[in-house]
Parts: C-alpha cells; structure tokens; sequence
C-alpha cells in the first residue's frame, strides 16, 4: 500500500497538470525557447557536424528558469491552500508525499523533453550522428532536470509565496551552475589552488553534465545528481517537519 | 476511541493549548467550544496527526499518533478548518483520489465516492471544478472526502461554517446520525449545535479545558437554569416579588417588566433541579392570592449564557493589563 500512497499522488499531480493551460503554455514556451538555444544561438546549422551538443549546451541555462516555474508551486501552494493539512493527515508518511508530488513534476519535465524528439529525426536526416551520445545527452538532461527540480520542490516548502519560492530556487541553481561554469573557474583559479578549484567546480551540475553530453556515462556523475535530488528531497521533508512543528 | 493526556502545544513563547486531557468513546459525539484562538484547531491538528504536540500523549483506536501515524491516521476522517481541496479538480474527482488514498479500490471505490455524495448532497456538481463551486458546496466536498471510508473516527473543524441554514442542519443530523457508531469530535461556535448532535461538550478557553460534561450539566450551570417566570395581571411587581421572595425554595428574584396592567417576576431556586418544586410553590402561591396568571415560562438555562460567564471574565481580565 505504500507505493499506492505514492503513484495515487503521482496521477493526481500530473492530471492536474494536463488540465491546467499553463501546462500548455510551459510546454510551449520549453520547445520554443529549445529551439530557439538550439539553432539561433547554437548555430546548430553553421557547425556542420551530425551531433546535438548546440542543443544539450544550454540545458543548464534554459532549466535555471523553466524548472523553478514547474518547482516553485509544488509545496507552497499546498501551504497556501491549505491543502497540505489534509493531504499529510492521509494515512501516508510525509516522505511519500514528498516523494509523489516531486516524480509527478520530474515525469512532466521528461515528457517536455520527450517533447523534443524532432531535433533527433532533424540530426539524423541531415547527417550520421552517434546516438549513443545523444541517448546520453538525454539521460544526462533528465537527471539534471531532476536535481534542479528537487532545488526547487526545497526552496517551495520554505515559503507560500511562489514567487520567493521561484527566486530562491533560481539563485541556489544560479550558485550551482557558476561555481563549474568555466568562465567562473578560469577567474577562481587566479587566485585559489588548482585543487581548491576542482573540489568546488566538482559541486557544480555544469561539471557532471559535461561528460553525459559528450557520451560517457560516468556512475559518479550519476550519483552526483542522485545525490543532490536525495539531499534536496530530504531537507524538504526537514523543513515540512519543522513547519509542522511550528 | 480517542485518549488525549496532557496535550500541550507551545508556538514559540506562546503556549496554544496547555494540559488537555480527554476521551471519545464509540457512540460520543464531543462538542468542542471555545472563543476564536483559543486552540480547538490546534487540539484537533494534533489529534489528526498534522502538527506534533510540545508534550503529551494521543492514543486513537489503540495506536499511538507519534509512535504509530499510519494505522492511527487510517482510522482518522478528518474536515479540517476552511475545508480545504484541490481546486483544480472536479468534485468527482477529487473524492476518488481521496478513496484510493484511503486504498478502497474497485467497485468498493465507486460505492464509497457514491455514498459520500449522497450524503453530502453533492450530485448537482458532481463533474464540476472545485474553484468553481460556491463556498458551501466546497465545504460539503471536504466534509465528503472526510467521511468517504466510513471511518471509526470524524475530526471535524467547524463543520457547519458557511453553510446555509438549510445545509447546517442537515449536516447537524448527520453527525448525529453518524454519532451512533462512530467517535466524533467536532469544534463550533454555533452553541444550539451542542444540543442538537453533541453527547458531551469541552469548553477551552486559552488553551486550557474550562468545562467538560453533558450539554444539559453545563446548562444547569447558568444562573438562570430552572428560574420561572410568571406573567401576572392585577397586582404590582414589588408585591409580587415580596410574596415570590418568601418562598422558601426562592434564591432570588428578579423583576422584569412591570407595566400597570401586568408585572413579569422572575424566581431562581436555589438548585437547577428545584424546578418542578418551585413551579408548583408559585402556581400554589397565586391561587392563593387569587391573582390572575397570564403566563408562565420555566429556564432550562441558555448555553450562550454559560458560555460567556466561563469564558468572558478571564478574557476581559487579558484585555484589562
Ligand atoms: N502555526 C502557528 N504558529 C503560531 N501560532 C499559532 C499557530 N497556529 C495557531 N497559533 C496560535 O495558537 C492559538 C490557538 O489557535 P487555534 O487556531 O487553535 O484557535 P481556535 O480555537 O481554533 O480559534 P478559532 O475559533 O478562531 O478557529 C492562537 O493564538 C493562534 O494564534
Ligand atoms: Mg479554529
């Protein structure tokens, strides 16, 4: 009965996705604005080679604002309706909860990236590229997806305002994302050892992502994303504890 | 059912509820009352298993809250306070993901959506959004999601808040109803609610139980209860009230109106259940006088009286540093 608790949790947040418009919307504005990174900004054309690296490059920057547009309401709205008083007086632990709500929204983003199949059909009819890179390159963006969206599910449980939520979660995956971008290290390094330097890029999703695109699929890098999404989910439920608590 | 001991909630310096203690038992309805912020909702967010109490223990059904959430909270219906719900589902909805979270499946789910709605008068919106649906209406939805398992215990928080006339008292006989076989706790601040479902009430007032027992013993606790009234026409109110006043049952008298035609006296005995007694003294008295009787009216005592003189002191007290 357990895991019922937690697919009847997972059905109901994701049909409550599809009836909104704002599914819609989201949907529409994560595959225009991929495509727009993609061939605009990524001269995906211009580089003349059969990969998806334009398209998988700025996936830690497109997520930073459209995973915390998904992320930022998932507790606070709970909070604000009240809805999460009803909800954690259900015969289930808080944790399956937590862990409903948060699969729910991790589904609905993967299926926003399933969403950009055509760009596969698109590389592979102009060219002749790996696909094993670009299986990767998804396995990666789903699980970076995830960890930004567990960010986001923490930062909502903090506050009722999804707004506060939204800006919060933005600037944690701003810090994680700048602390392996290489711009940033290349300044840090000035000043700090080479291994000062890779311990803290090594805290950066920038760093763990990197490998997946380029085809490798490292278990390190796997439990590094593993790792934040369990951290991130944990402290969700420390902090409804302590709300609870009051 | 429900064992309560020393139930003690602090939110920071302030202390919410302070050494509560109670049972409901299978059959008891429990009227909880008590002025705004006194903490009826906090007891009951503690008896559901939705906020851990500071200190003190909560047994239900056998399982303890803190030790034993699950079996505890699957045994638990609970309305909380403003009647919250998915408002993006539709009422239909919404009760069938409340049954599959209570793990009632199949042909057992349609028949406990359908008794739910039945119950709660819903089939008008059935297939409606609940955002759409006007503020009773969502009250009833929640009321039906707490009641969709036949649970063994109802924890309800101002049940019958924003309801029409109608749908309140409806709802009252159906707790009433429910009341037989079910343990019920239920906060209001309707106080004809208490005689209409409740077997027993609890006062509490700052945190703290000021009175706990039958509605008809807190009744006997106004000062009115058992006082009689008389209407009578052709004598005045200070000879009327002399002659009431040397009734050896008399407390005390009051005169209420006195016009030329008629005076209307009031007696109190001594004891609420003198009653019987003192009508009988008065009506012999009057005979007696032969004075001509227009009216007579008996004081079971008034809750909202009782109410205040428990309650009301002790807040003027707070107010008045
Ligand atoms: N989460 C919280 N944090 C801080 N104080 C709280 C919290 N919840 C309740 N309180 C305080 O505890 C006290 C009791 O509140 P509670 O909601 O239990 O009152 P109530 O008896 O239900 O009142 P009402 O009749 O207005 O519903 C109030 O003073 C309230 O301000
Ligand atoms: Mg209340």
């Amino acid at each position: 009965m357990s895991r019922g608790g937690v697919m009847t949790i997972v059905k109901r947040e994701l049909a409550g996705y599809f009836v909104s418009p704002v599914a819609y919307v989201f949907l529409v504005i994560f595959l225009l604005l991929t495509g727009f990174f993609t061939f605009t900004v990524g001269n995906f054309f211009e580089r003349g080679e059969a990969s998806l690296v334009s398209f998988f490059t700025w996936h830690p920057w497109l997520y930073l604002f459209l995973v915390p547009a998904v992320g930022m309401r998932l507790w606070s709205e709970e909070r604000r309706l009240g809805t999460m008083e009803l909800l954690l007086t259900l015969p289930i632990a808080t944790w399956q909860a937590i862990l409903g709500k948060f699969l729910a929204s991790w589904i609905f983003l993967a299926i926003a990236l399933a969403l950009t199949f055509p760009v596969i059909i698109t590389v592979n009819w102009l060219g002749d590229p790996d696909n094993g890179v670009i299986a990767s390159g998804y396995v990666g963006s789903v699980l970076l997806a995830g960890s930004y969206l567990a960010v986001s599910c923490m930062t909502s449980a903090m506050t009722r305002n999804q707004v506060i939520s939204f800006i919060l979660s933005v600037l944690i995956l701003l810090f994680l994302i700048l602390c392996g971008y290489n711009p940033v290290t290349d300044l840090l390094s000035r000043w700090a050892s080479p291994q000062v330097v890779q311990i803290v890029a090594a805290f950066s999703v920038m760093t763990h992502f990197e490998a997946f695109q380029r085809g490798i699929l490292d278990s390190r890098d796997v439990v590094f994303f593993a790792s934040v999404i369990g951290f991130a989910l944990f402290t969700t439920g420390v902090i409804i504890r302590g709300l609870r608590a009051g | 059912m429900i064992k309560v001991e020393n139930l003690v909630k602090n939110f920071g310096p302030k202390i919410a509820v302070n050494d509560v203690s109670f049972n409901v038992e299978r059959g008891e309805v429990l009227g909880f009352l008590g002025p705004n912020g006194a903490g009826k909702s906090t007891t009951m967010r503690m008896v559901t298993g939705f906020i851990p109490p500071t200190a003190g223990r909560i047994s239900v059904g056998g399982y303890d809250m803190l030790a034993n959430p699950i079996p505890a909270k699957r045994l638990i219906g609970y309305l909380p306070e403003n009647a919250p719900s998915y408002a993006d589902m539709t009422v239909h909805g919404f009760l069938n993901f409340a049954a599959e979270m209570r793990a009632i499946d199949g042909d057992a789910r349609k028949r406990a959506v359908n008794r739910a709605v039945e119950m709660c008068m819903l089939e008008n919106v059935l297939y409606q959004t609940i955002d759409t649906l006007s503020k009773g209406y969502r009250h009833r939805t929640c009321l039906a999601q707490s009641i969709i398992h036949d649970p063994d215990i109802l924890v309800m928080d101002e049940p019958t808040d924003g309801l029409d006339p109608n749908q309140k008292h409806e709802v009252r006989n159906l707790i009433k109803r429910m009341g037989a076989n079910k343990a019920i706790i239920f906060s209001t601040h309707i106080l004809e609610e208490v005689d209409a479902a409740c077997s027993r009430v609890i006062i509490i007032d700052r945190g703290k139980i000021v009175a706990n027992g039958t509605p008809d013993e807190l009744r006997r606790r106004s000062h009115r209860a058992g006082a009689v009234a008389v209407v009578v026409s052709g004598v005045s109110a200070a000879q009327l009230s002399e002659a009431l006043a040397a009734i050896d049952l008399v407390a005390k008298v009051e005169t209420l109106s006195e016009t030329p035609a008629q005076a209307i006296v009031r007696a109190h005995p001594q004891t609420p259940e003198q009653k019987p007694a003192l009508v009988r003294a008065v009506l012999d008295l009057i005979a007696q006088q032969q004075w001509r009787i227009e009216d007579l009216r008996t004081e079971e005592g008034h809750f909202d009286e009782v109410f205040r003189s428990i309650t009301l002191p002790d807040t003027m007290k707070e107010a008045r540093p």
